[in-house]
């Protein structure tokens, strides 16, 4: 099955019933498929928007009214949506958005890319807030992380963005779906009409300072939580390595492919690939620096996860760098050559 | 002793409205409030207040509320209509929230036909941000970003859009309305009764468009915002039913689509 028509499943599956989205490459598959299957579903609504700002603010109105919602887009669309999760981050609303990574800044391309990195884990609205960012590196974690994402918006009522790019949606490979987790999440918030009780109200506007500061330290507290509980990652090949790669997405599958082709060259790699974005797994990355001084990151951009990386290891590790931005995908070959060259320089 | 006037169930039991004297929009919380009473569906009720001088409404409608950013009231209403057919859906907006950052939204909310109902707010300016030009602020009229009063050639003209709504087929009853007068306010009641009826029965999408005094930006006392709606406003924004659709033509089949 096609990357992006498994996230439309698995969200299906999951218990999504509300997607809006509008058309952009390379994620149109998404709409497409909800277009096709959602409506089919008890309950389920597809709504073509007329921009990404109504598909955010759609999807919040259908989370304020209890549904499980969705939207996808990419770079341009997702700048767009910024507000308006910046504002389901204030009403602590649950929502999941996918963005397909392209080429930017600006219009940029169609190409894979990872340049939204610091968009998506540093909130990438106005004001202090962060969401959950998960990066799936194959078709089997897009169908895992899309259902993970739902569970983990209701756990903690928050924006989750799943954050790959245009190669992983378009890539085909088998899938198993698992059996979705039952809906765990407390209904206190949701819209429905006050019945004969009191009326609810959701809102992100709090006039007074200290108030204001109070709901942004409550929902740092839930950040910390976050940040400590909901960490991932995978760690391979690491336990002979005398170089760690780190990497993340399509990203991390060059890294593979690379990894093996320095073993003929008679270098030992393994490699550290983030799953969870933010919170970034900072304490599984250090303790590896305990035993390795070389970290090598690669990323298809100019260097932004790198950042948490070097926030992670600075101080404990040594850390090179190779970044291809504006759409290119390098062959493990040539990453391979890149790793080989910096790491006989450095001895 | 019989009691004839007392403050509607819908509305809150403690505050006093933050909003200026003589403004429209306390009026308008008022007659809105009122009508959910009469038609018994408080408990059923979900409203979208605006970025704008009725941000707060949620602290006055005794209803359930979710507060959206500036200008996309039609969407956050959208998503919880489709998600909630059953429930009183309306969106409540300024005329910078509607007619300018918000008119996409607005515009194919309508278009869809969405099944819910829009009270549009109509002051011809940003009243919460201190008075400046809105797409509604007439020609020649002052506000503090069109200083020498608005020029056409510089500025735009004023929009109509309840006029420019009713011609997409979505939209099922588009009246304008004003409270600028006791007679008036009854009949703005009598006009956003009938667009919460059709909701109900869903018929599609409804607009009740209000000339709404804003005495403080418009630097006039009450009275005489009441009167230069009287005398002047009205004859850009012509008051009266735009749109009645019978209830074949925008019914149950075609808009206001249950999901
Ligand atoms: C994206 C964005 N831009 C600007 C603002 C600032 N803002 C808040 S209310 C408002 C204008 C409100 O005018 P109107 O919609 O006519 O409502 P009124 O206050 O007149 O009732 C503006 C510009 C905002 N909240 N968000
Ligand atoms: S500024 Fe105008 S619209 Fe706002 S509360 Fe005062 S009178 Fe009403
Ligand atoms: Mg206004």
């Amino acid at each position: 099955m096609q990357g992006n028509r498994i996230i439309g499943e698995a969200a299906i599956r999951a218990g999504c019933r509300f997607y809006a989205g509008y058309p952009i490459t390379p994620q149109n598959e998404i709409p497409e498929y909800m277009a096709e299957n959602l409506r089919k579903v008890e309950g389920g609504v597809f709504i073509q928007s007329e921009s990404e700002i109504a598909a955010i603010n759609m999807v919040a109105g259908a989370a304020s009214a209890g549904a499980r919602a969705m939207t996808s887009s990419s770079g341009p669309g997702i700048s767009l949506k910024q507000e308006g999760i910046s504002s389901m981050a204030a009403q602590e609303l649950p929502g999941v958005i996918v963005n397909m990574m392209r080429g930017g800044p600006g219009l940029g391309n169609i190409r894979p890319s990872q340049g939204d990195y610091f968009q998506a884990t540093r909130g990438g609205g106005h004001g202090d807030y962060r969401t959950i960012v998960l990066a799936p590196g194959t078709c089997q974690e897009l169908a895992d992380l899309t259902m993970d994402a739902f569970d983990l918006a209701d756990r903690y009522r928050i924006p989750v963005v799943l954050l790959a790019d245009g190669m992983i949606g378009q890539m085909m490979e088998p899938v198993v779906f698992k059996e979705p987790k039952p809906r765990q999440y407390s209904a206190d918030y949701v819209l429905k009409g006050a019945g004969t009780g009191k009326a609810k109200t959701i809102k992100g506007l709090i006039l007074d300072p200290l108030d204001m500061e109070e709901h942004n330290w409550k929902l740092d507290r839930k950040y910390r939580v976050i940040a400590a509980k909901e960490t991932r990652c995978e760690i391979f090949n690491t336990d002979e390595a005398d170089i760690v790669v780190v990497a993340y997405g399509t990203a991390a599958r060059v890294a593979k492919g690379a990894i093996k082709r320095l073993g003929d060259h008679g270098i030992k790699a393994g490699l550290f690939r983030p799953i969870s974005l933010w919170p970034f797994p900072t304490e599984e990355l250090r303790r590896l620096a305990g035993t390795r001084k070389e970290f090598f990151v690669f990323e298809m951009s100019t260097g932004q996860m790198l950042e948490d990386v070097r926030l992670a290891l600075q101080g404990y590790a040594d850390i090179a760098f190779h970044g291809r931005p504006g759409g290119v995908v390098p062959t493990p070959v040539e990453l391979a050559n890149v790793i080989v060259r910096q790491y006989r320089r450095d001895r | 002793m019989k009691k004839v006037f007392s403050r509607p169930e819908s509305l809150r039991k403690k505050f006093v409205f933050h909003y200026c004297p003589g403004c429209g929009h306390s009026i308008a919380h008022r007659v809105i409030a009122e009508i959910i009473d009469e038609l018994g569906v408080r408990g059923t009720t979900i409203g979208v207040p605006p970025a704008g001088c009725a941000v707060l409404a949620y602290n006055y409608f005794d209803v359930d509320m979710i507060e959206a950013m500036h200008g996309r009231g039609p969407a956050v209403a959208t998503g919880i209509k489709r998600v909630r057919p059953e429930c009183l859906v309306f969106s409540y907006q300024g005329d910078g929230d509607l007619a300018a950052i918000g008119i996409a939204e607005t515009f194919h909310a309508a278009n869809r036909g969405e099944n819910f109902t829009i009270i549009f707010m109509n002051n011809a300016v940003y009243g919460m941000t201190g008075g400046q030009m809105a797409p509604t602020t007439l020609l020649d009229q002052k506000s503090t970003t069109s200083p020498p009063g608005r020029n056409a050639v510089l500025d735009g003209y004023p929009v109509r859009i309840s006029e420019i709504l009713a011609m997409l087929p979505g939209t099922a009853y588009i009246e304008r309305c004003t409270v600028n007068s006791p007679a008036n306010i009854v009949k703005t009641k009598r006009a956003i009764k009938k667009a919460f009826q059709y909701q109900l029965d869903g018929r599609g999408f409804s607009l009740i468009e209000i000339l709404s005094p804003c005495p403080t930006n418009w630097k006039m006392s009450p009275i005489d915002a009441c009167r230069w709606i009287d005398d002047v406003m009205s004859k850009q924004f012509p008051i009266g039913v735009i749109k009645d659709e019978p209830a074949k033509a925008a019914g149950k089949e075609g808009a206001g689509h249950d999901r």
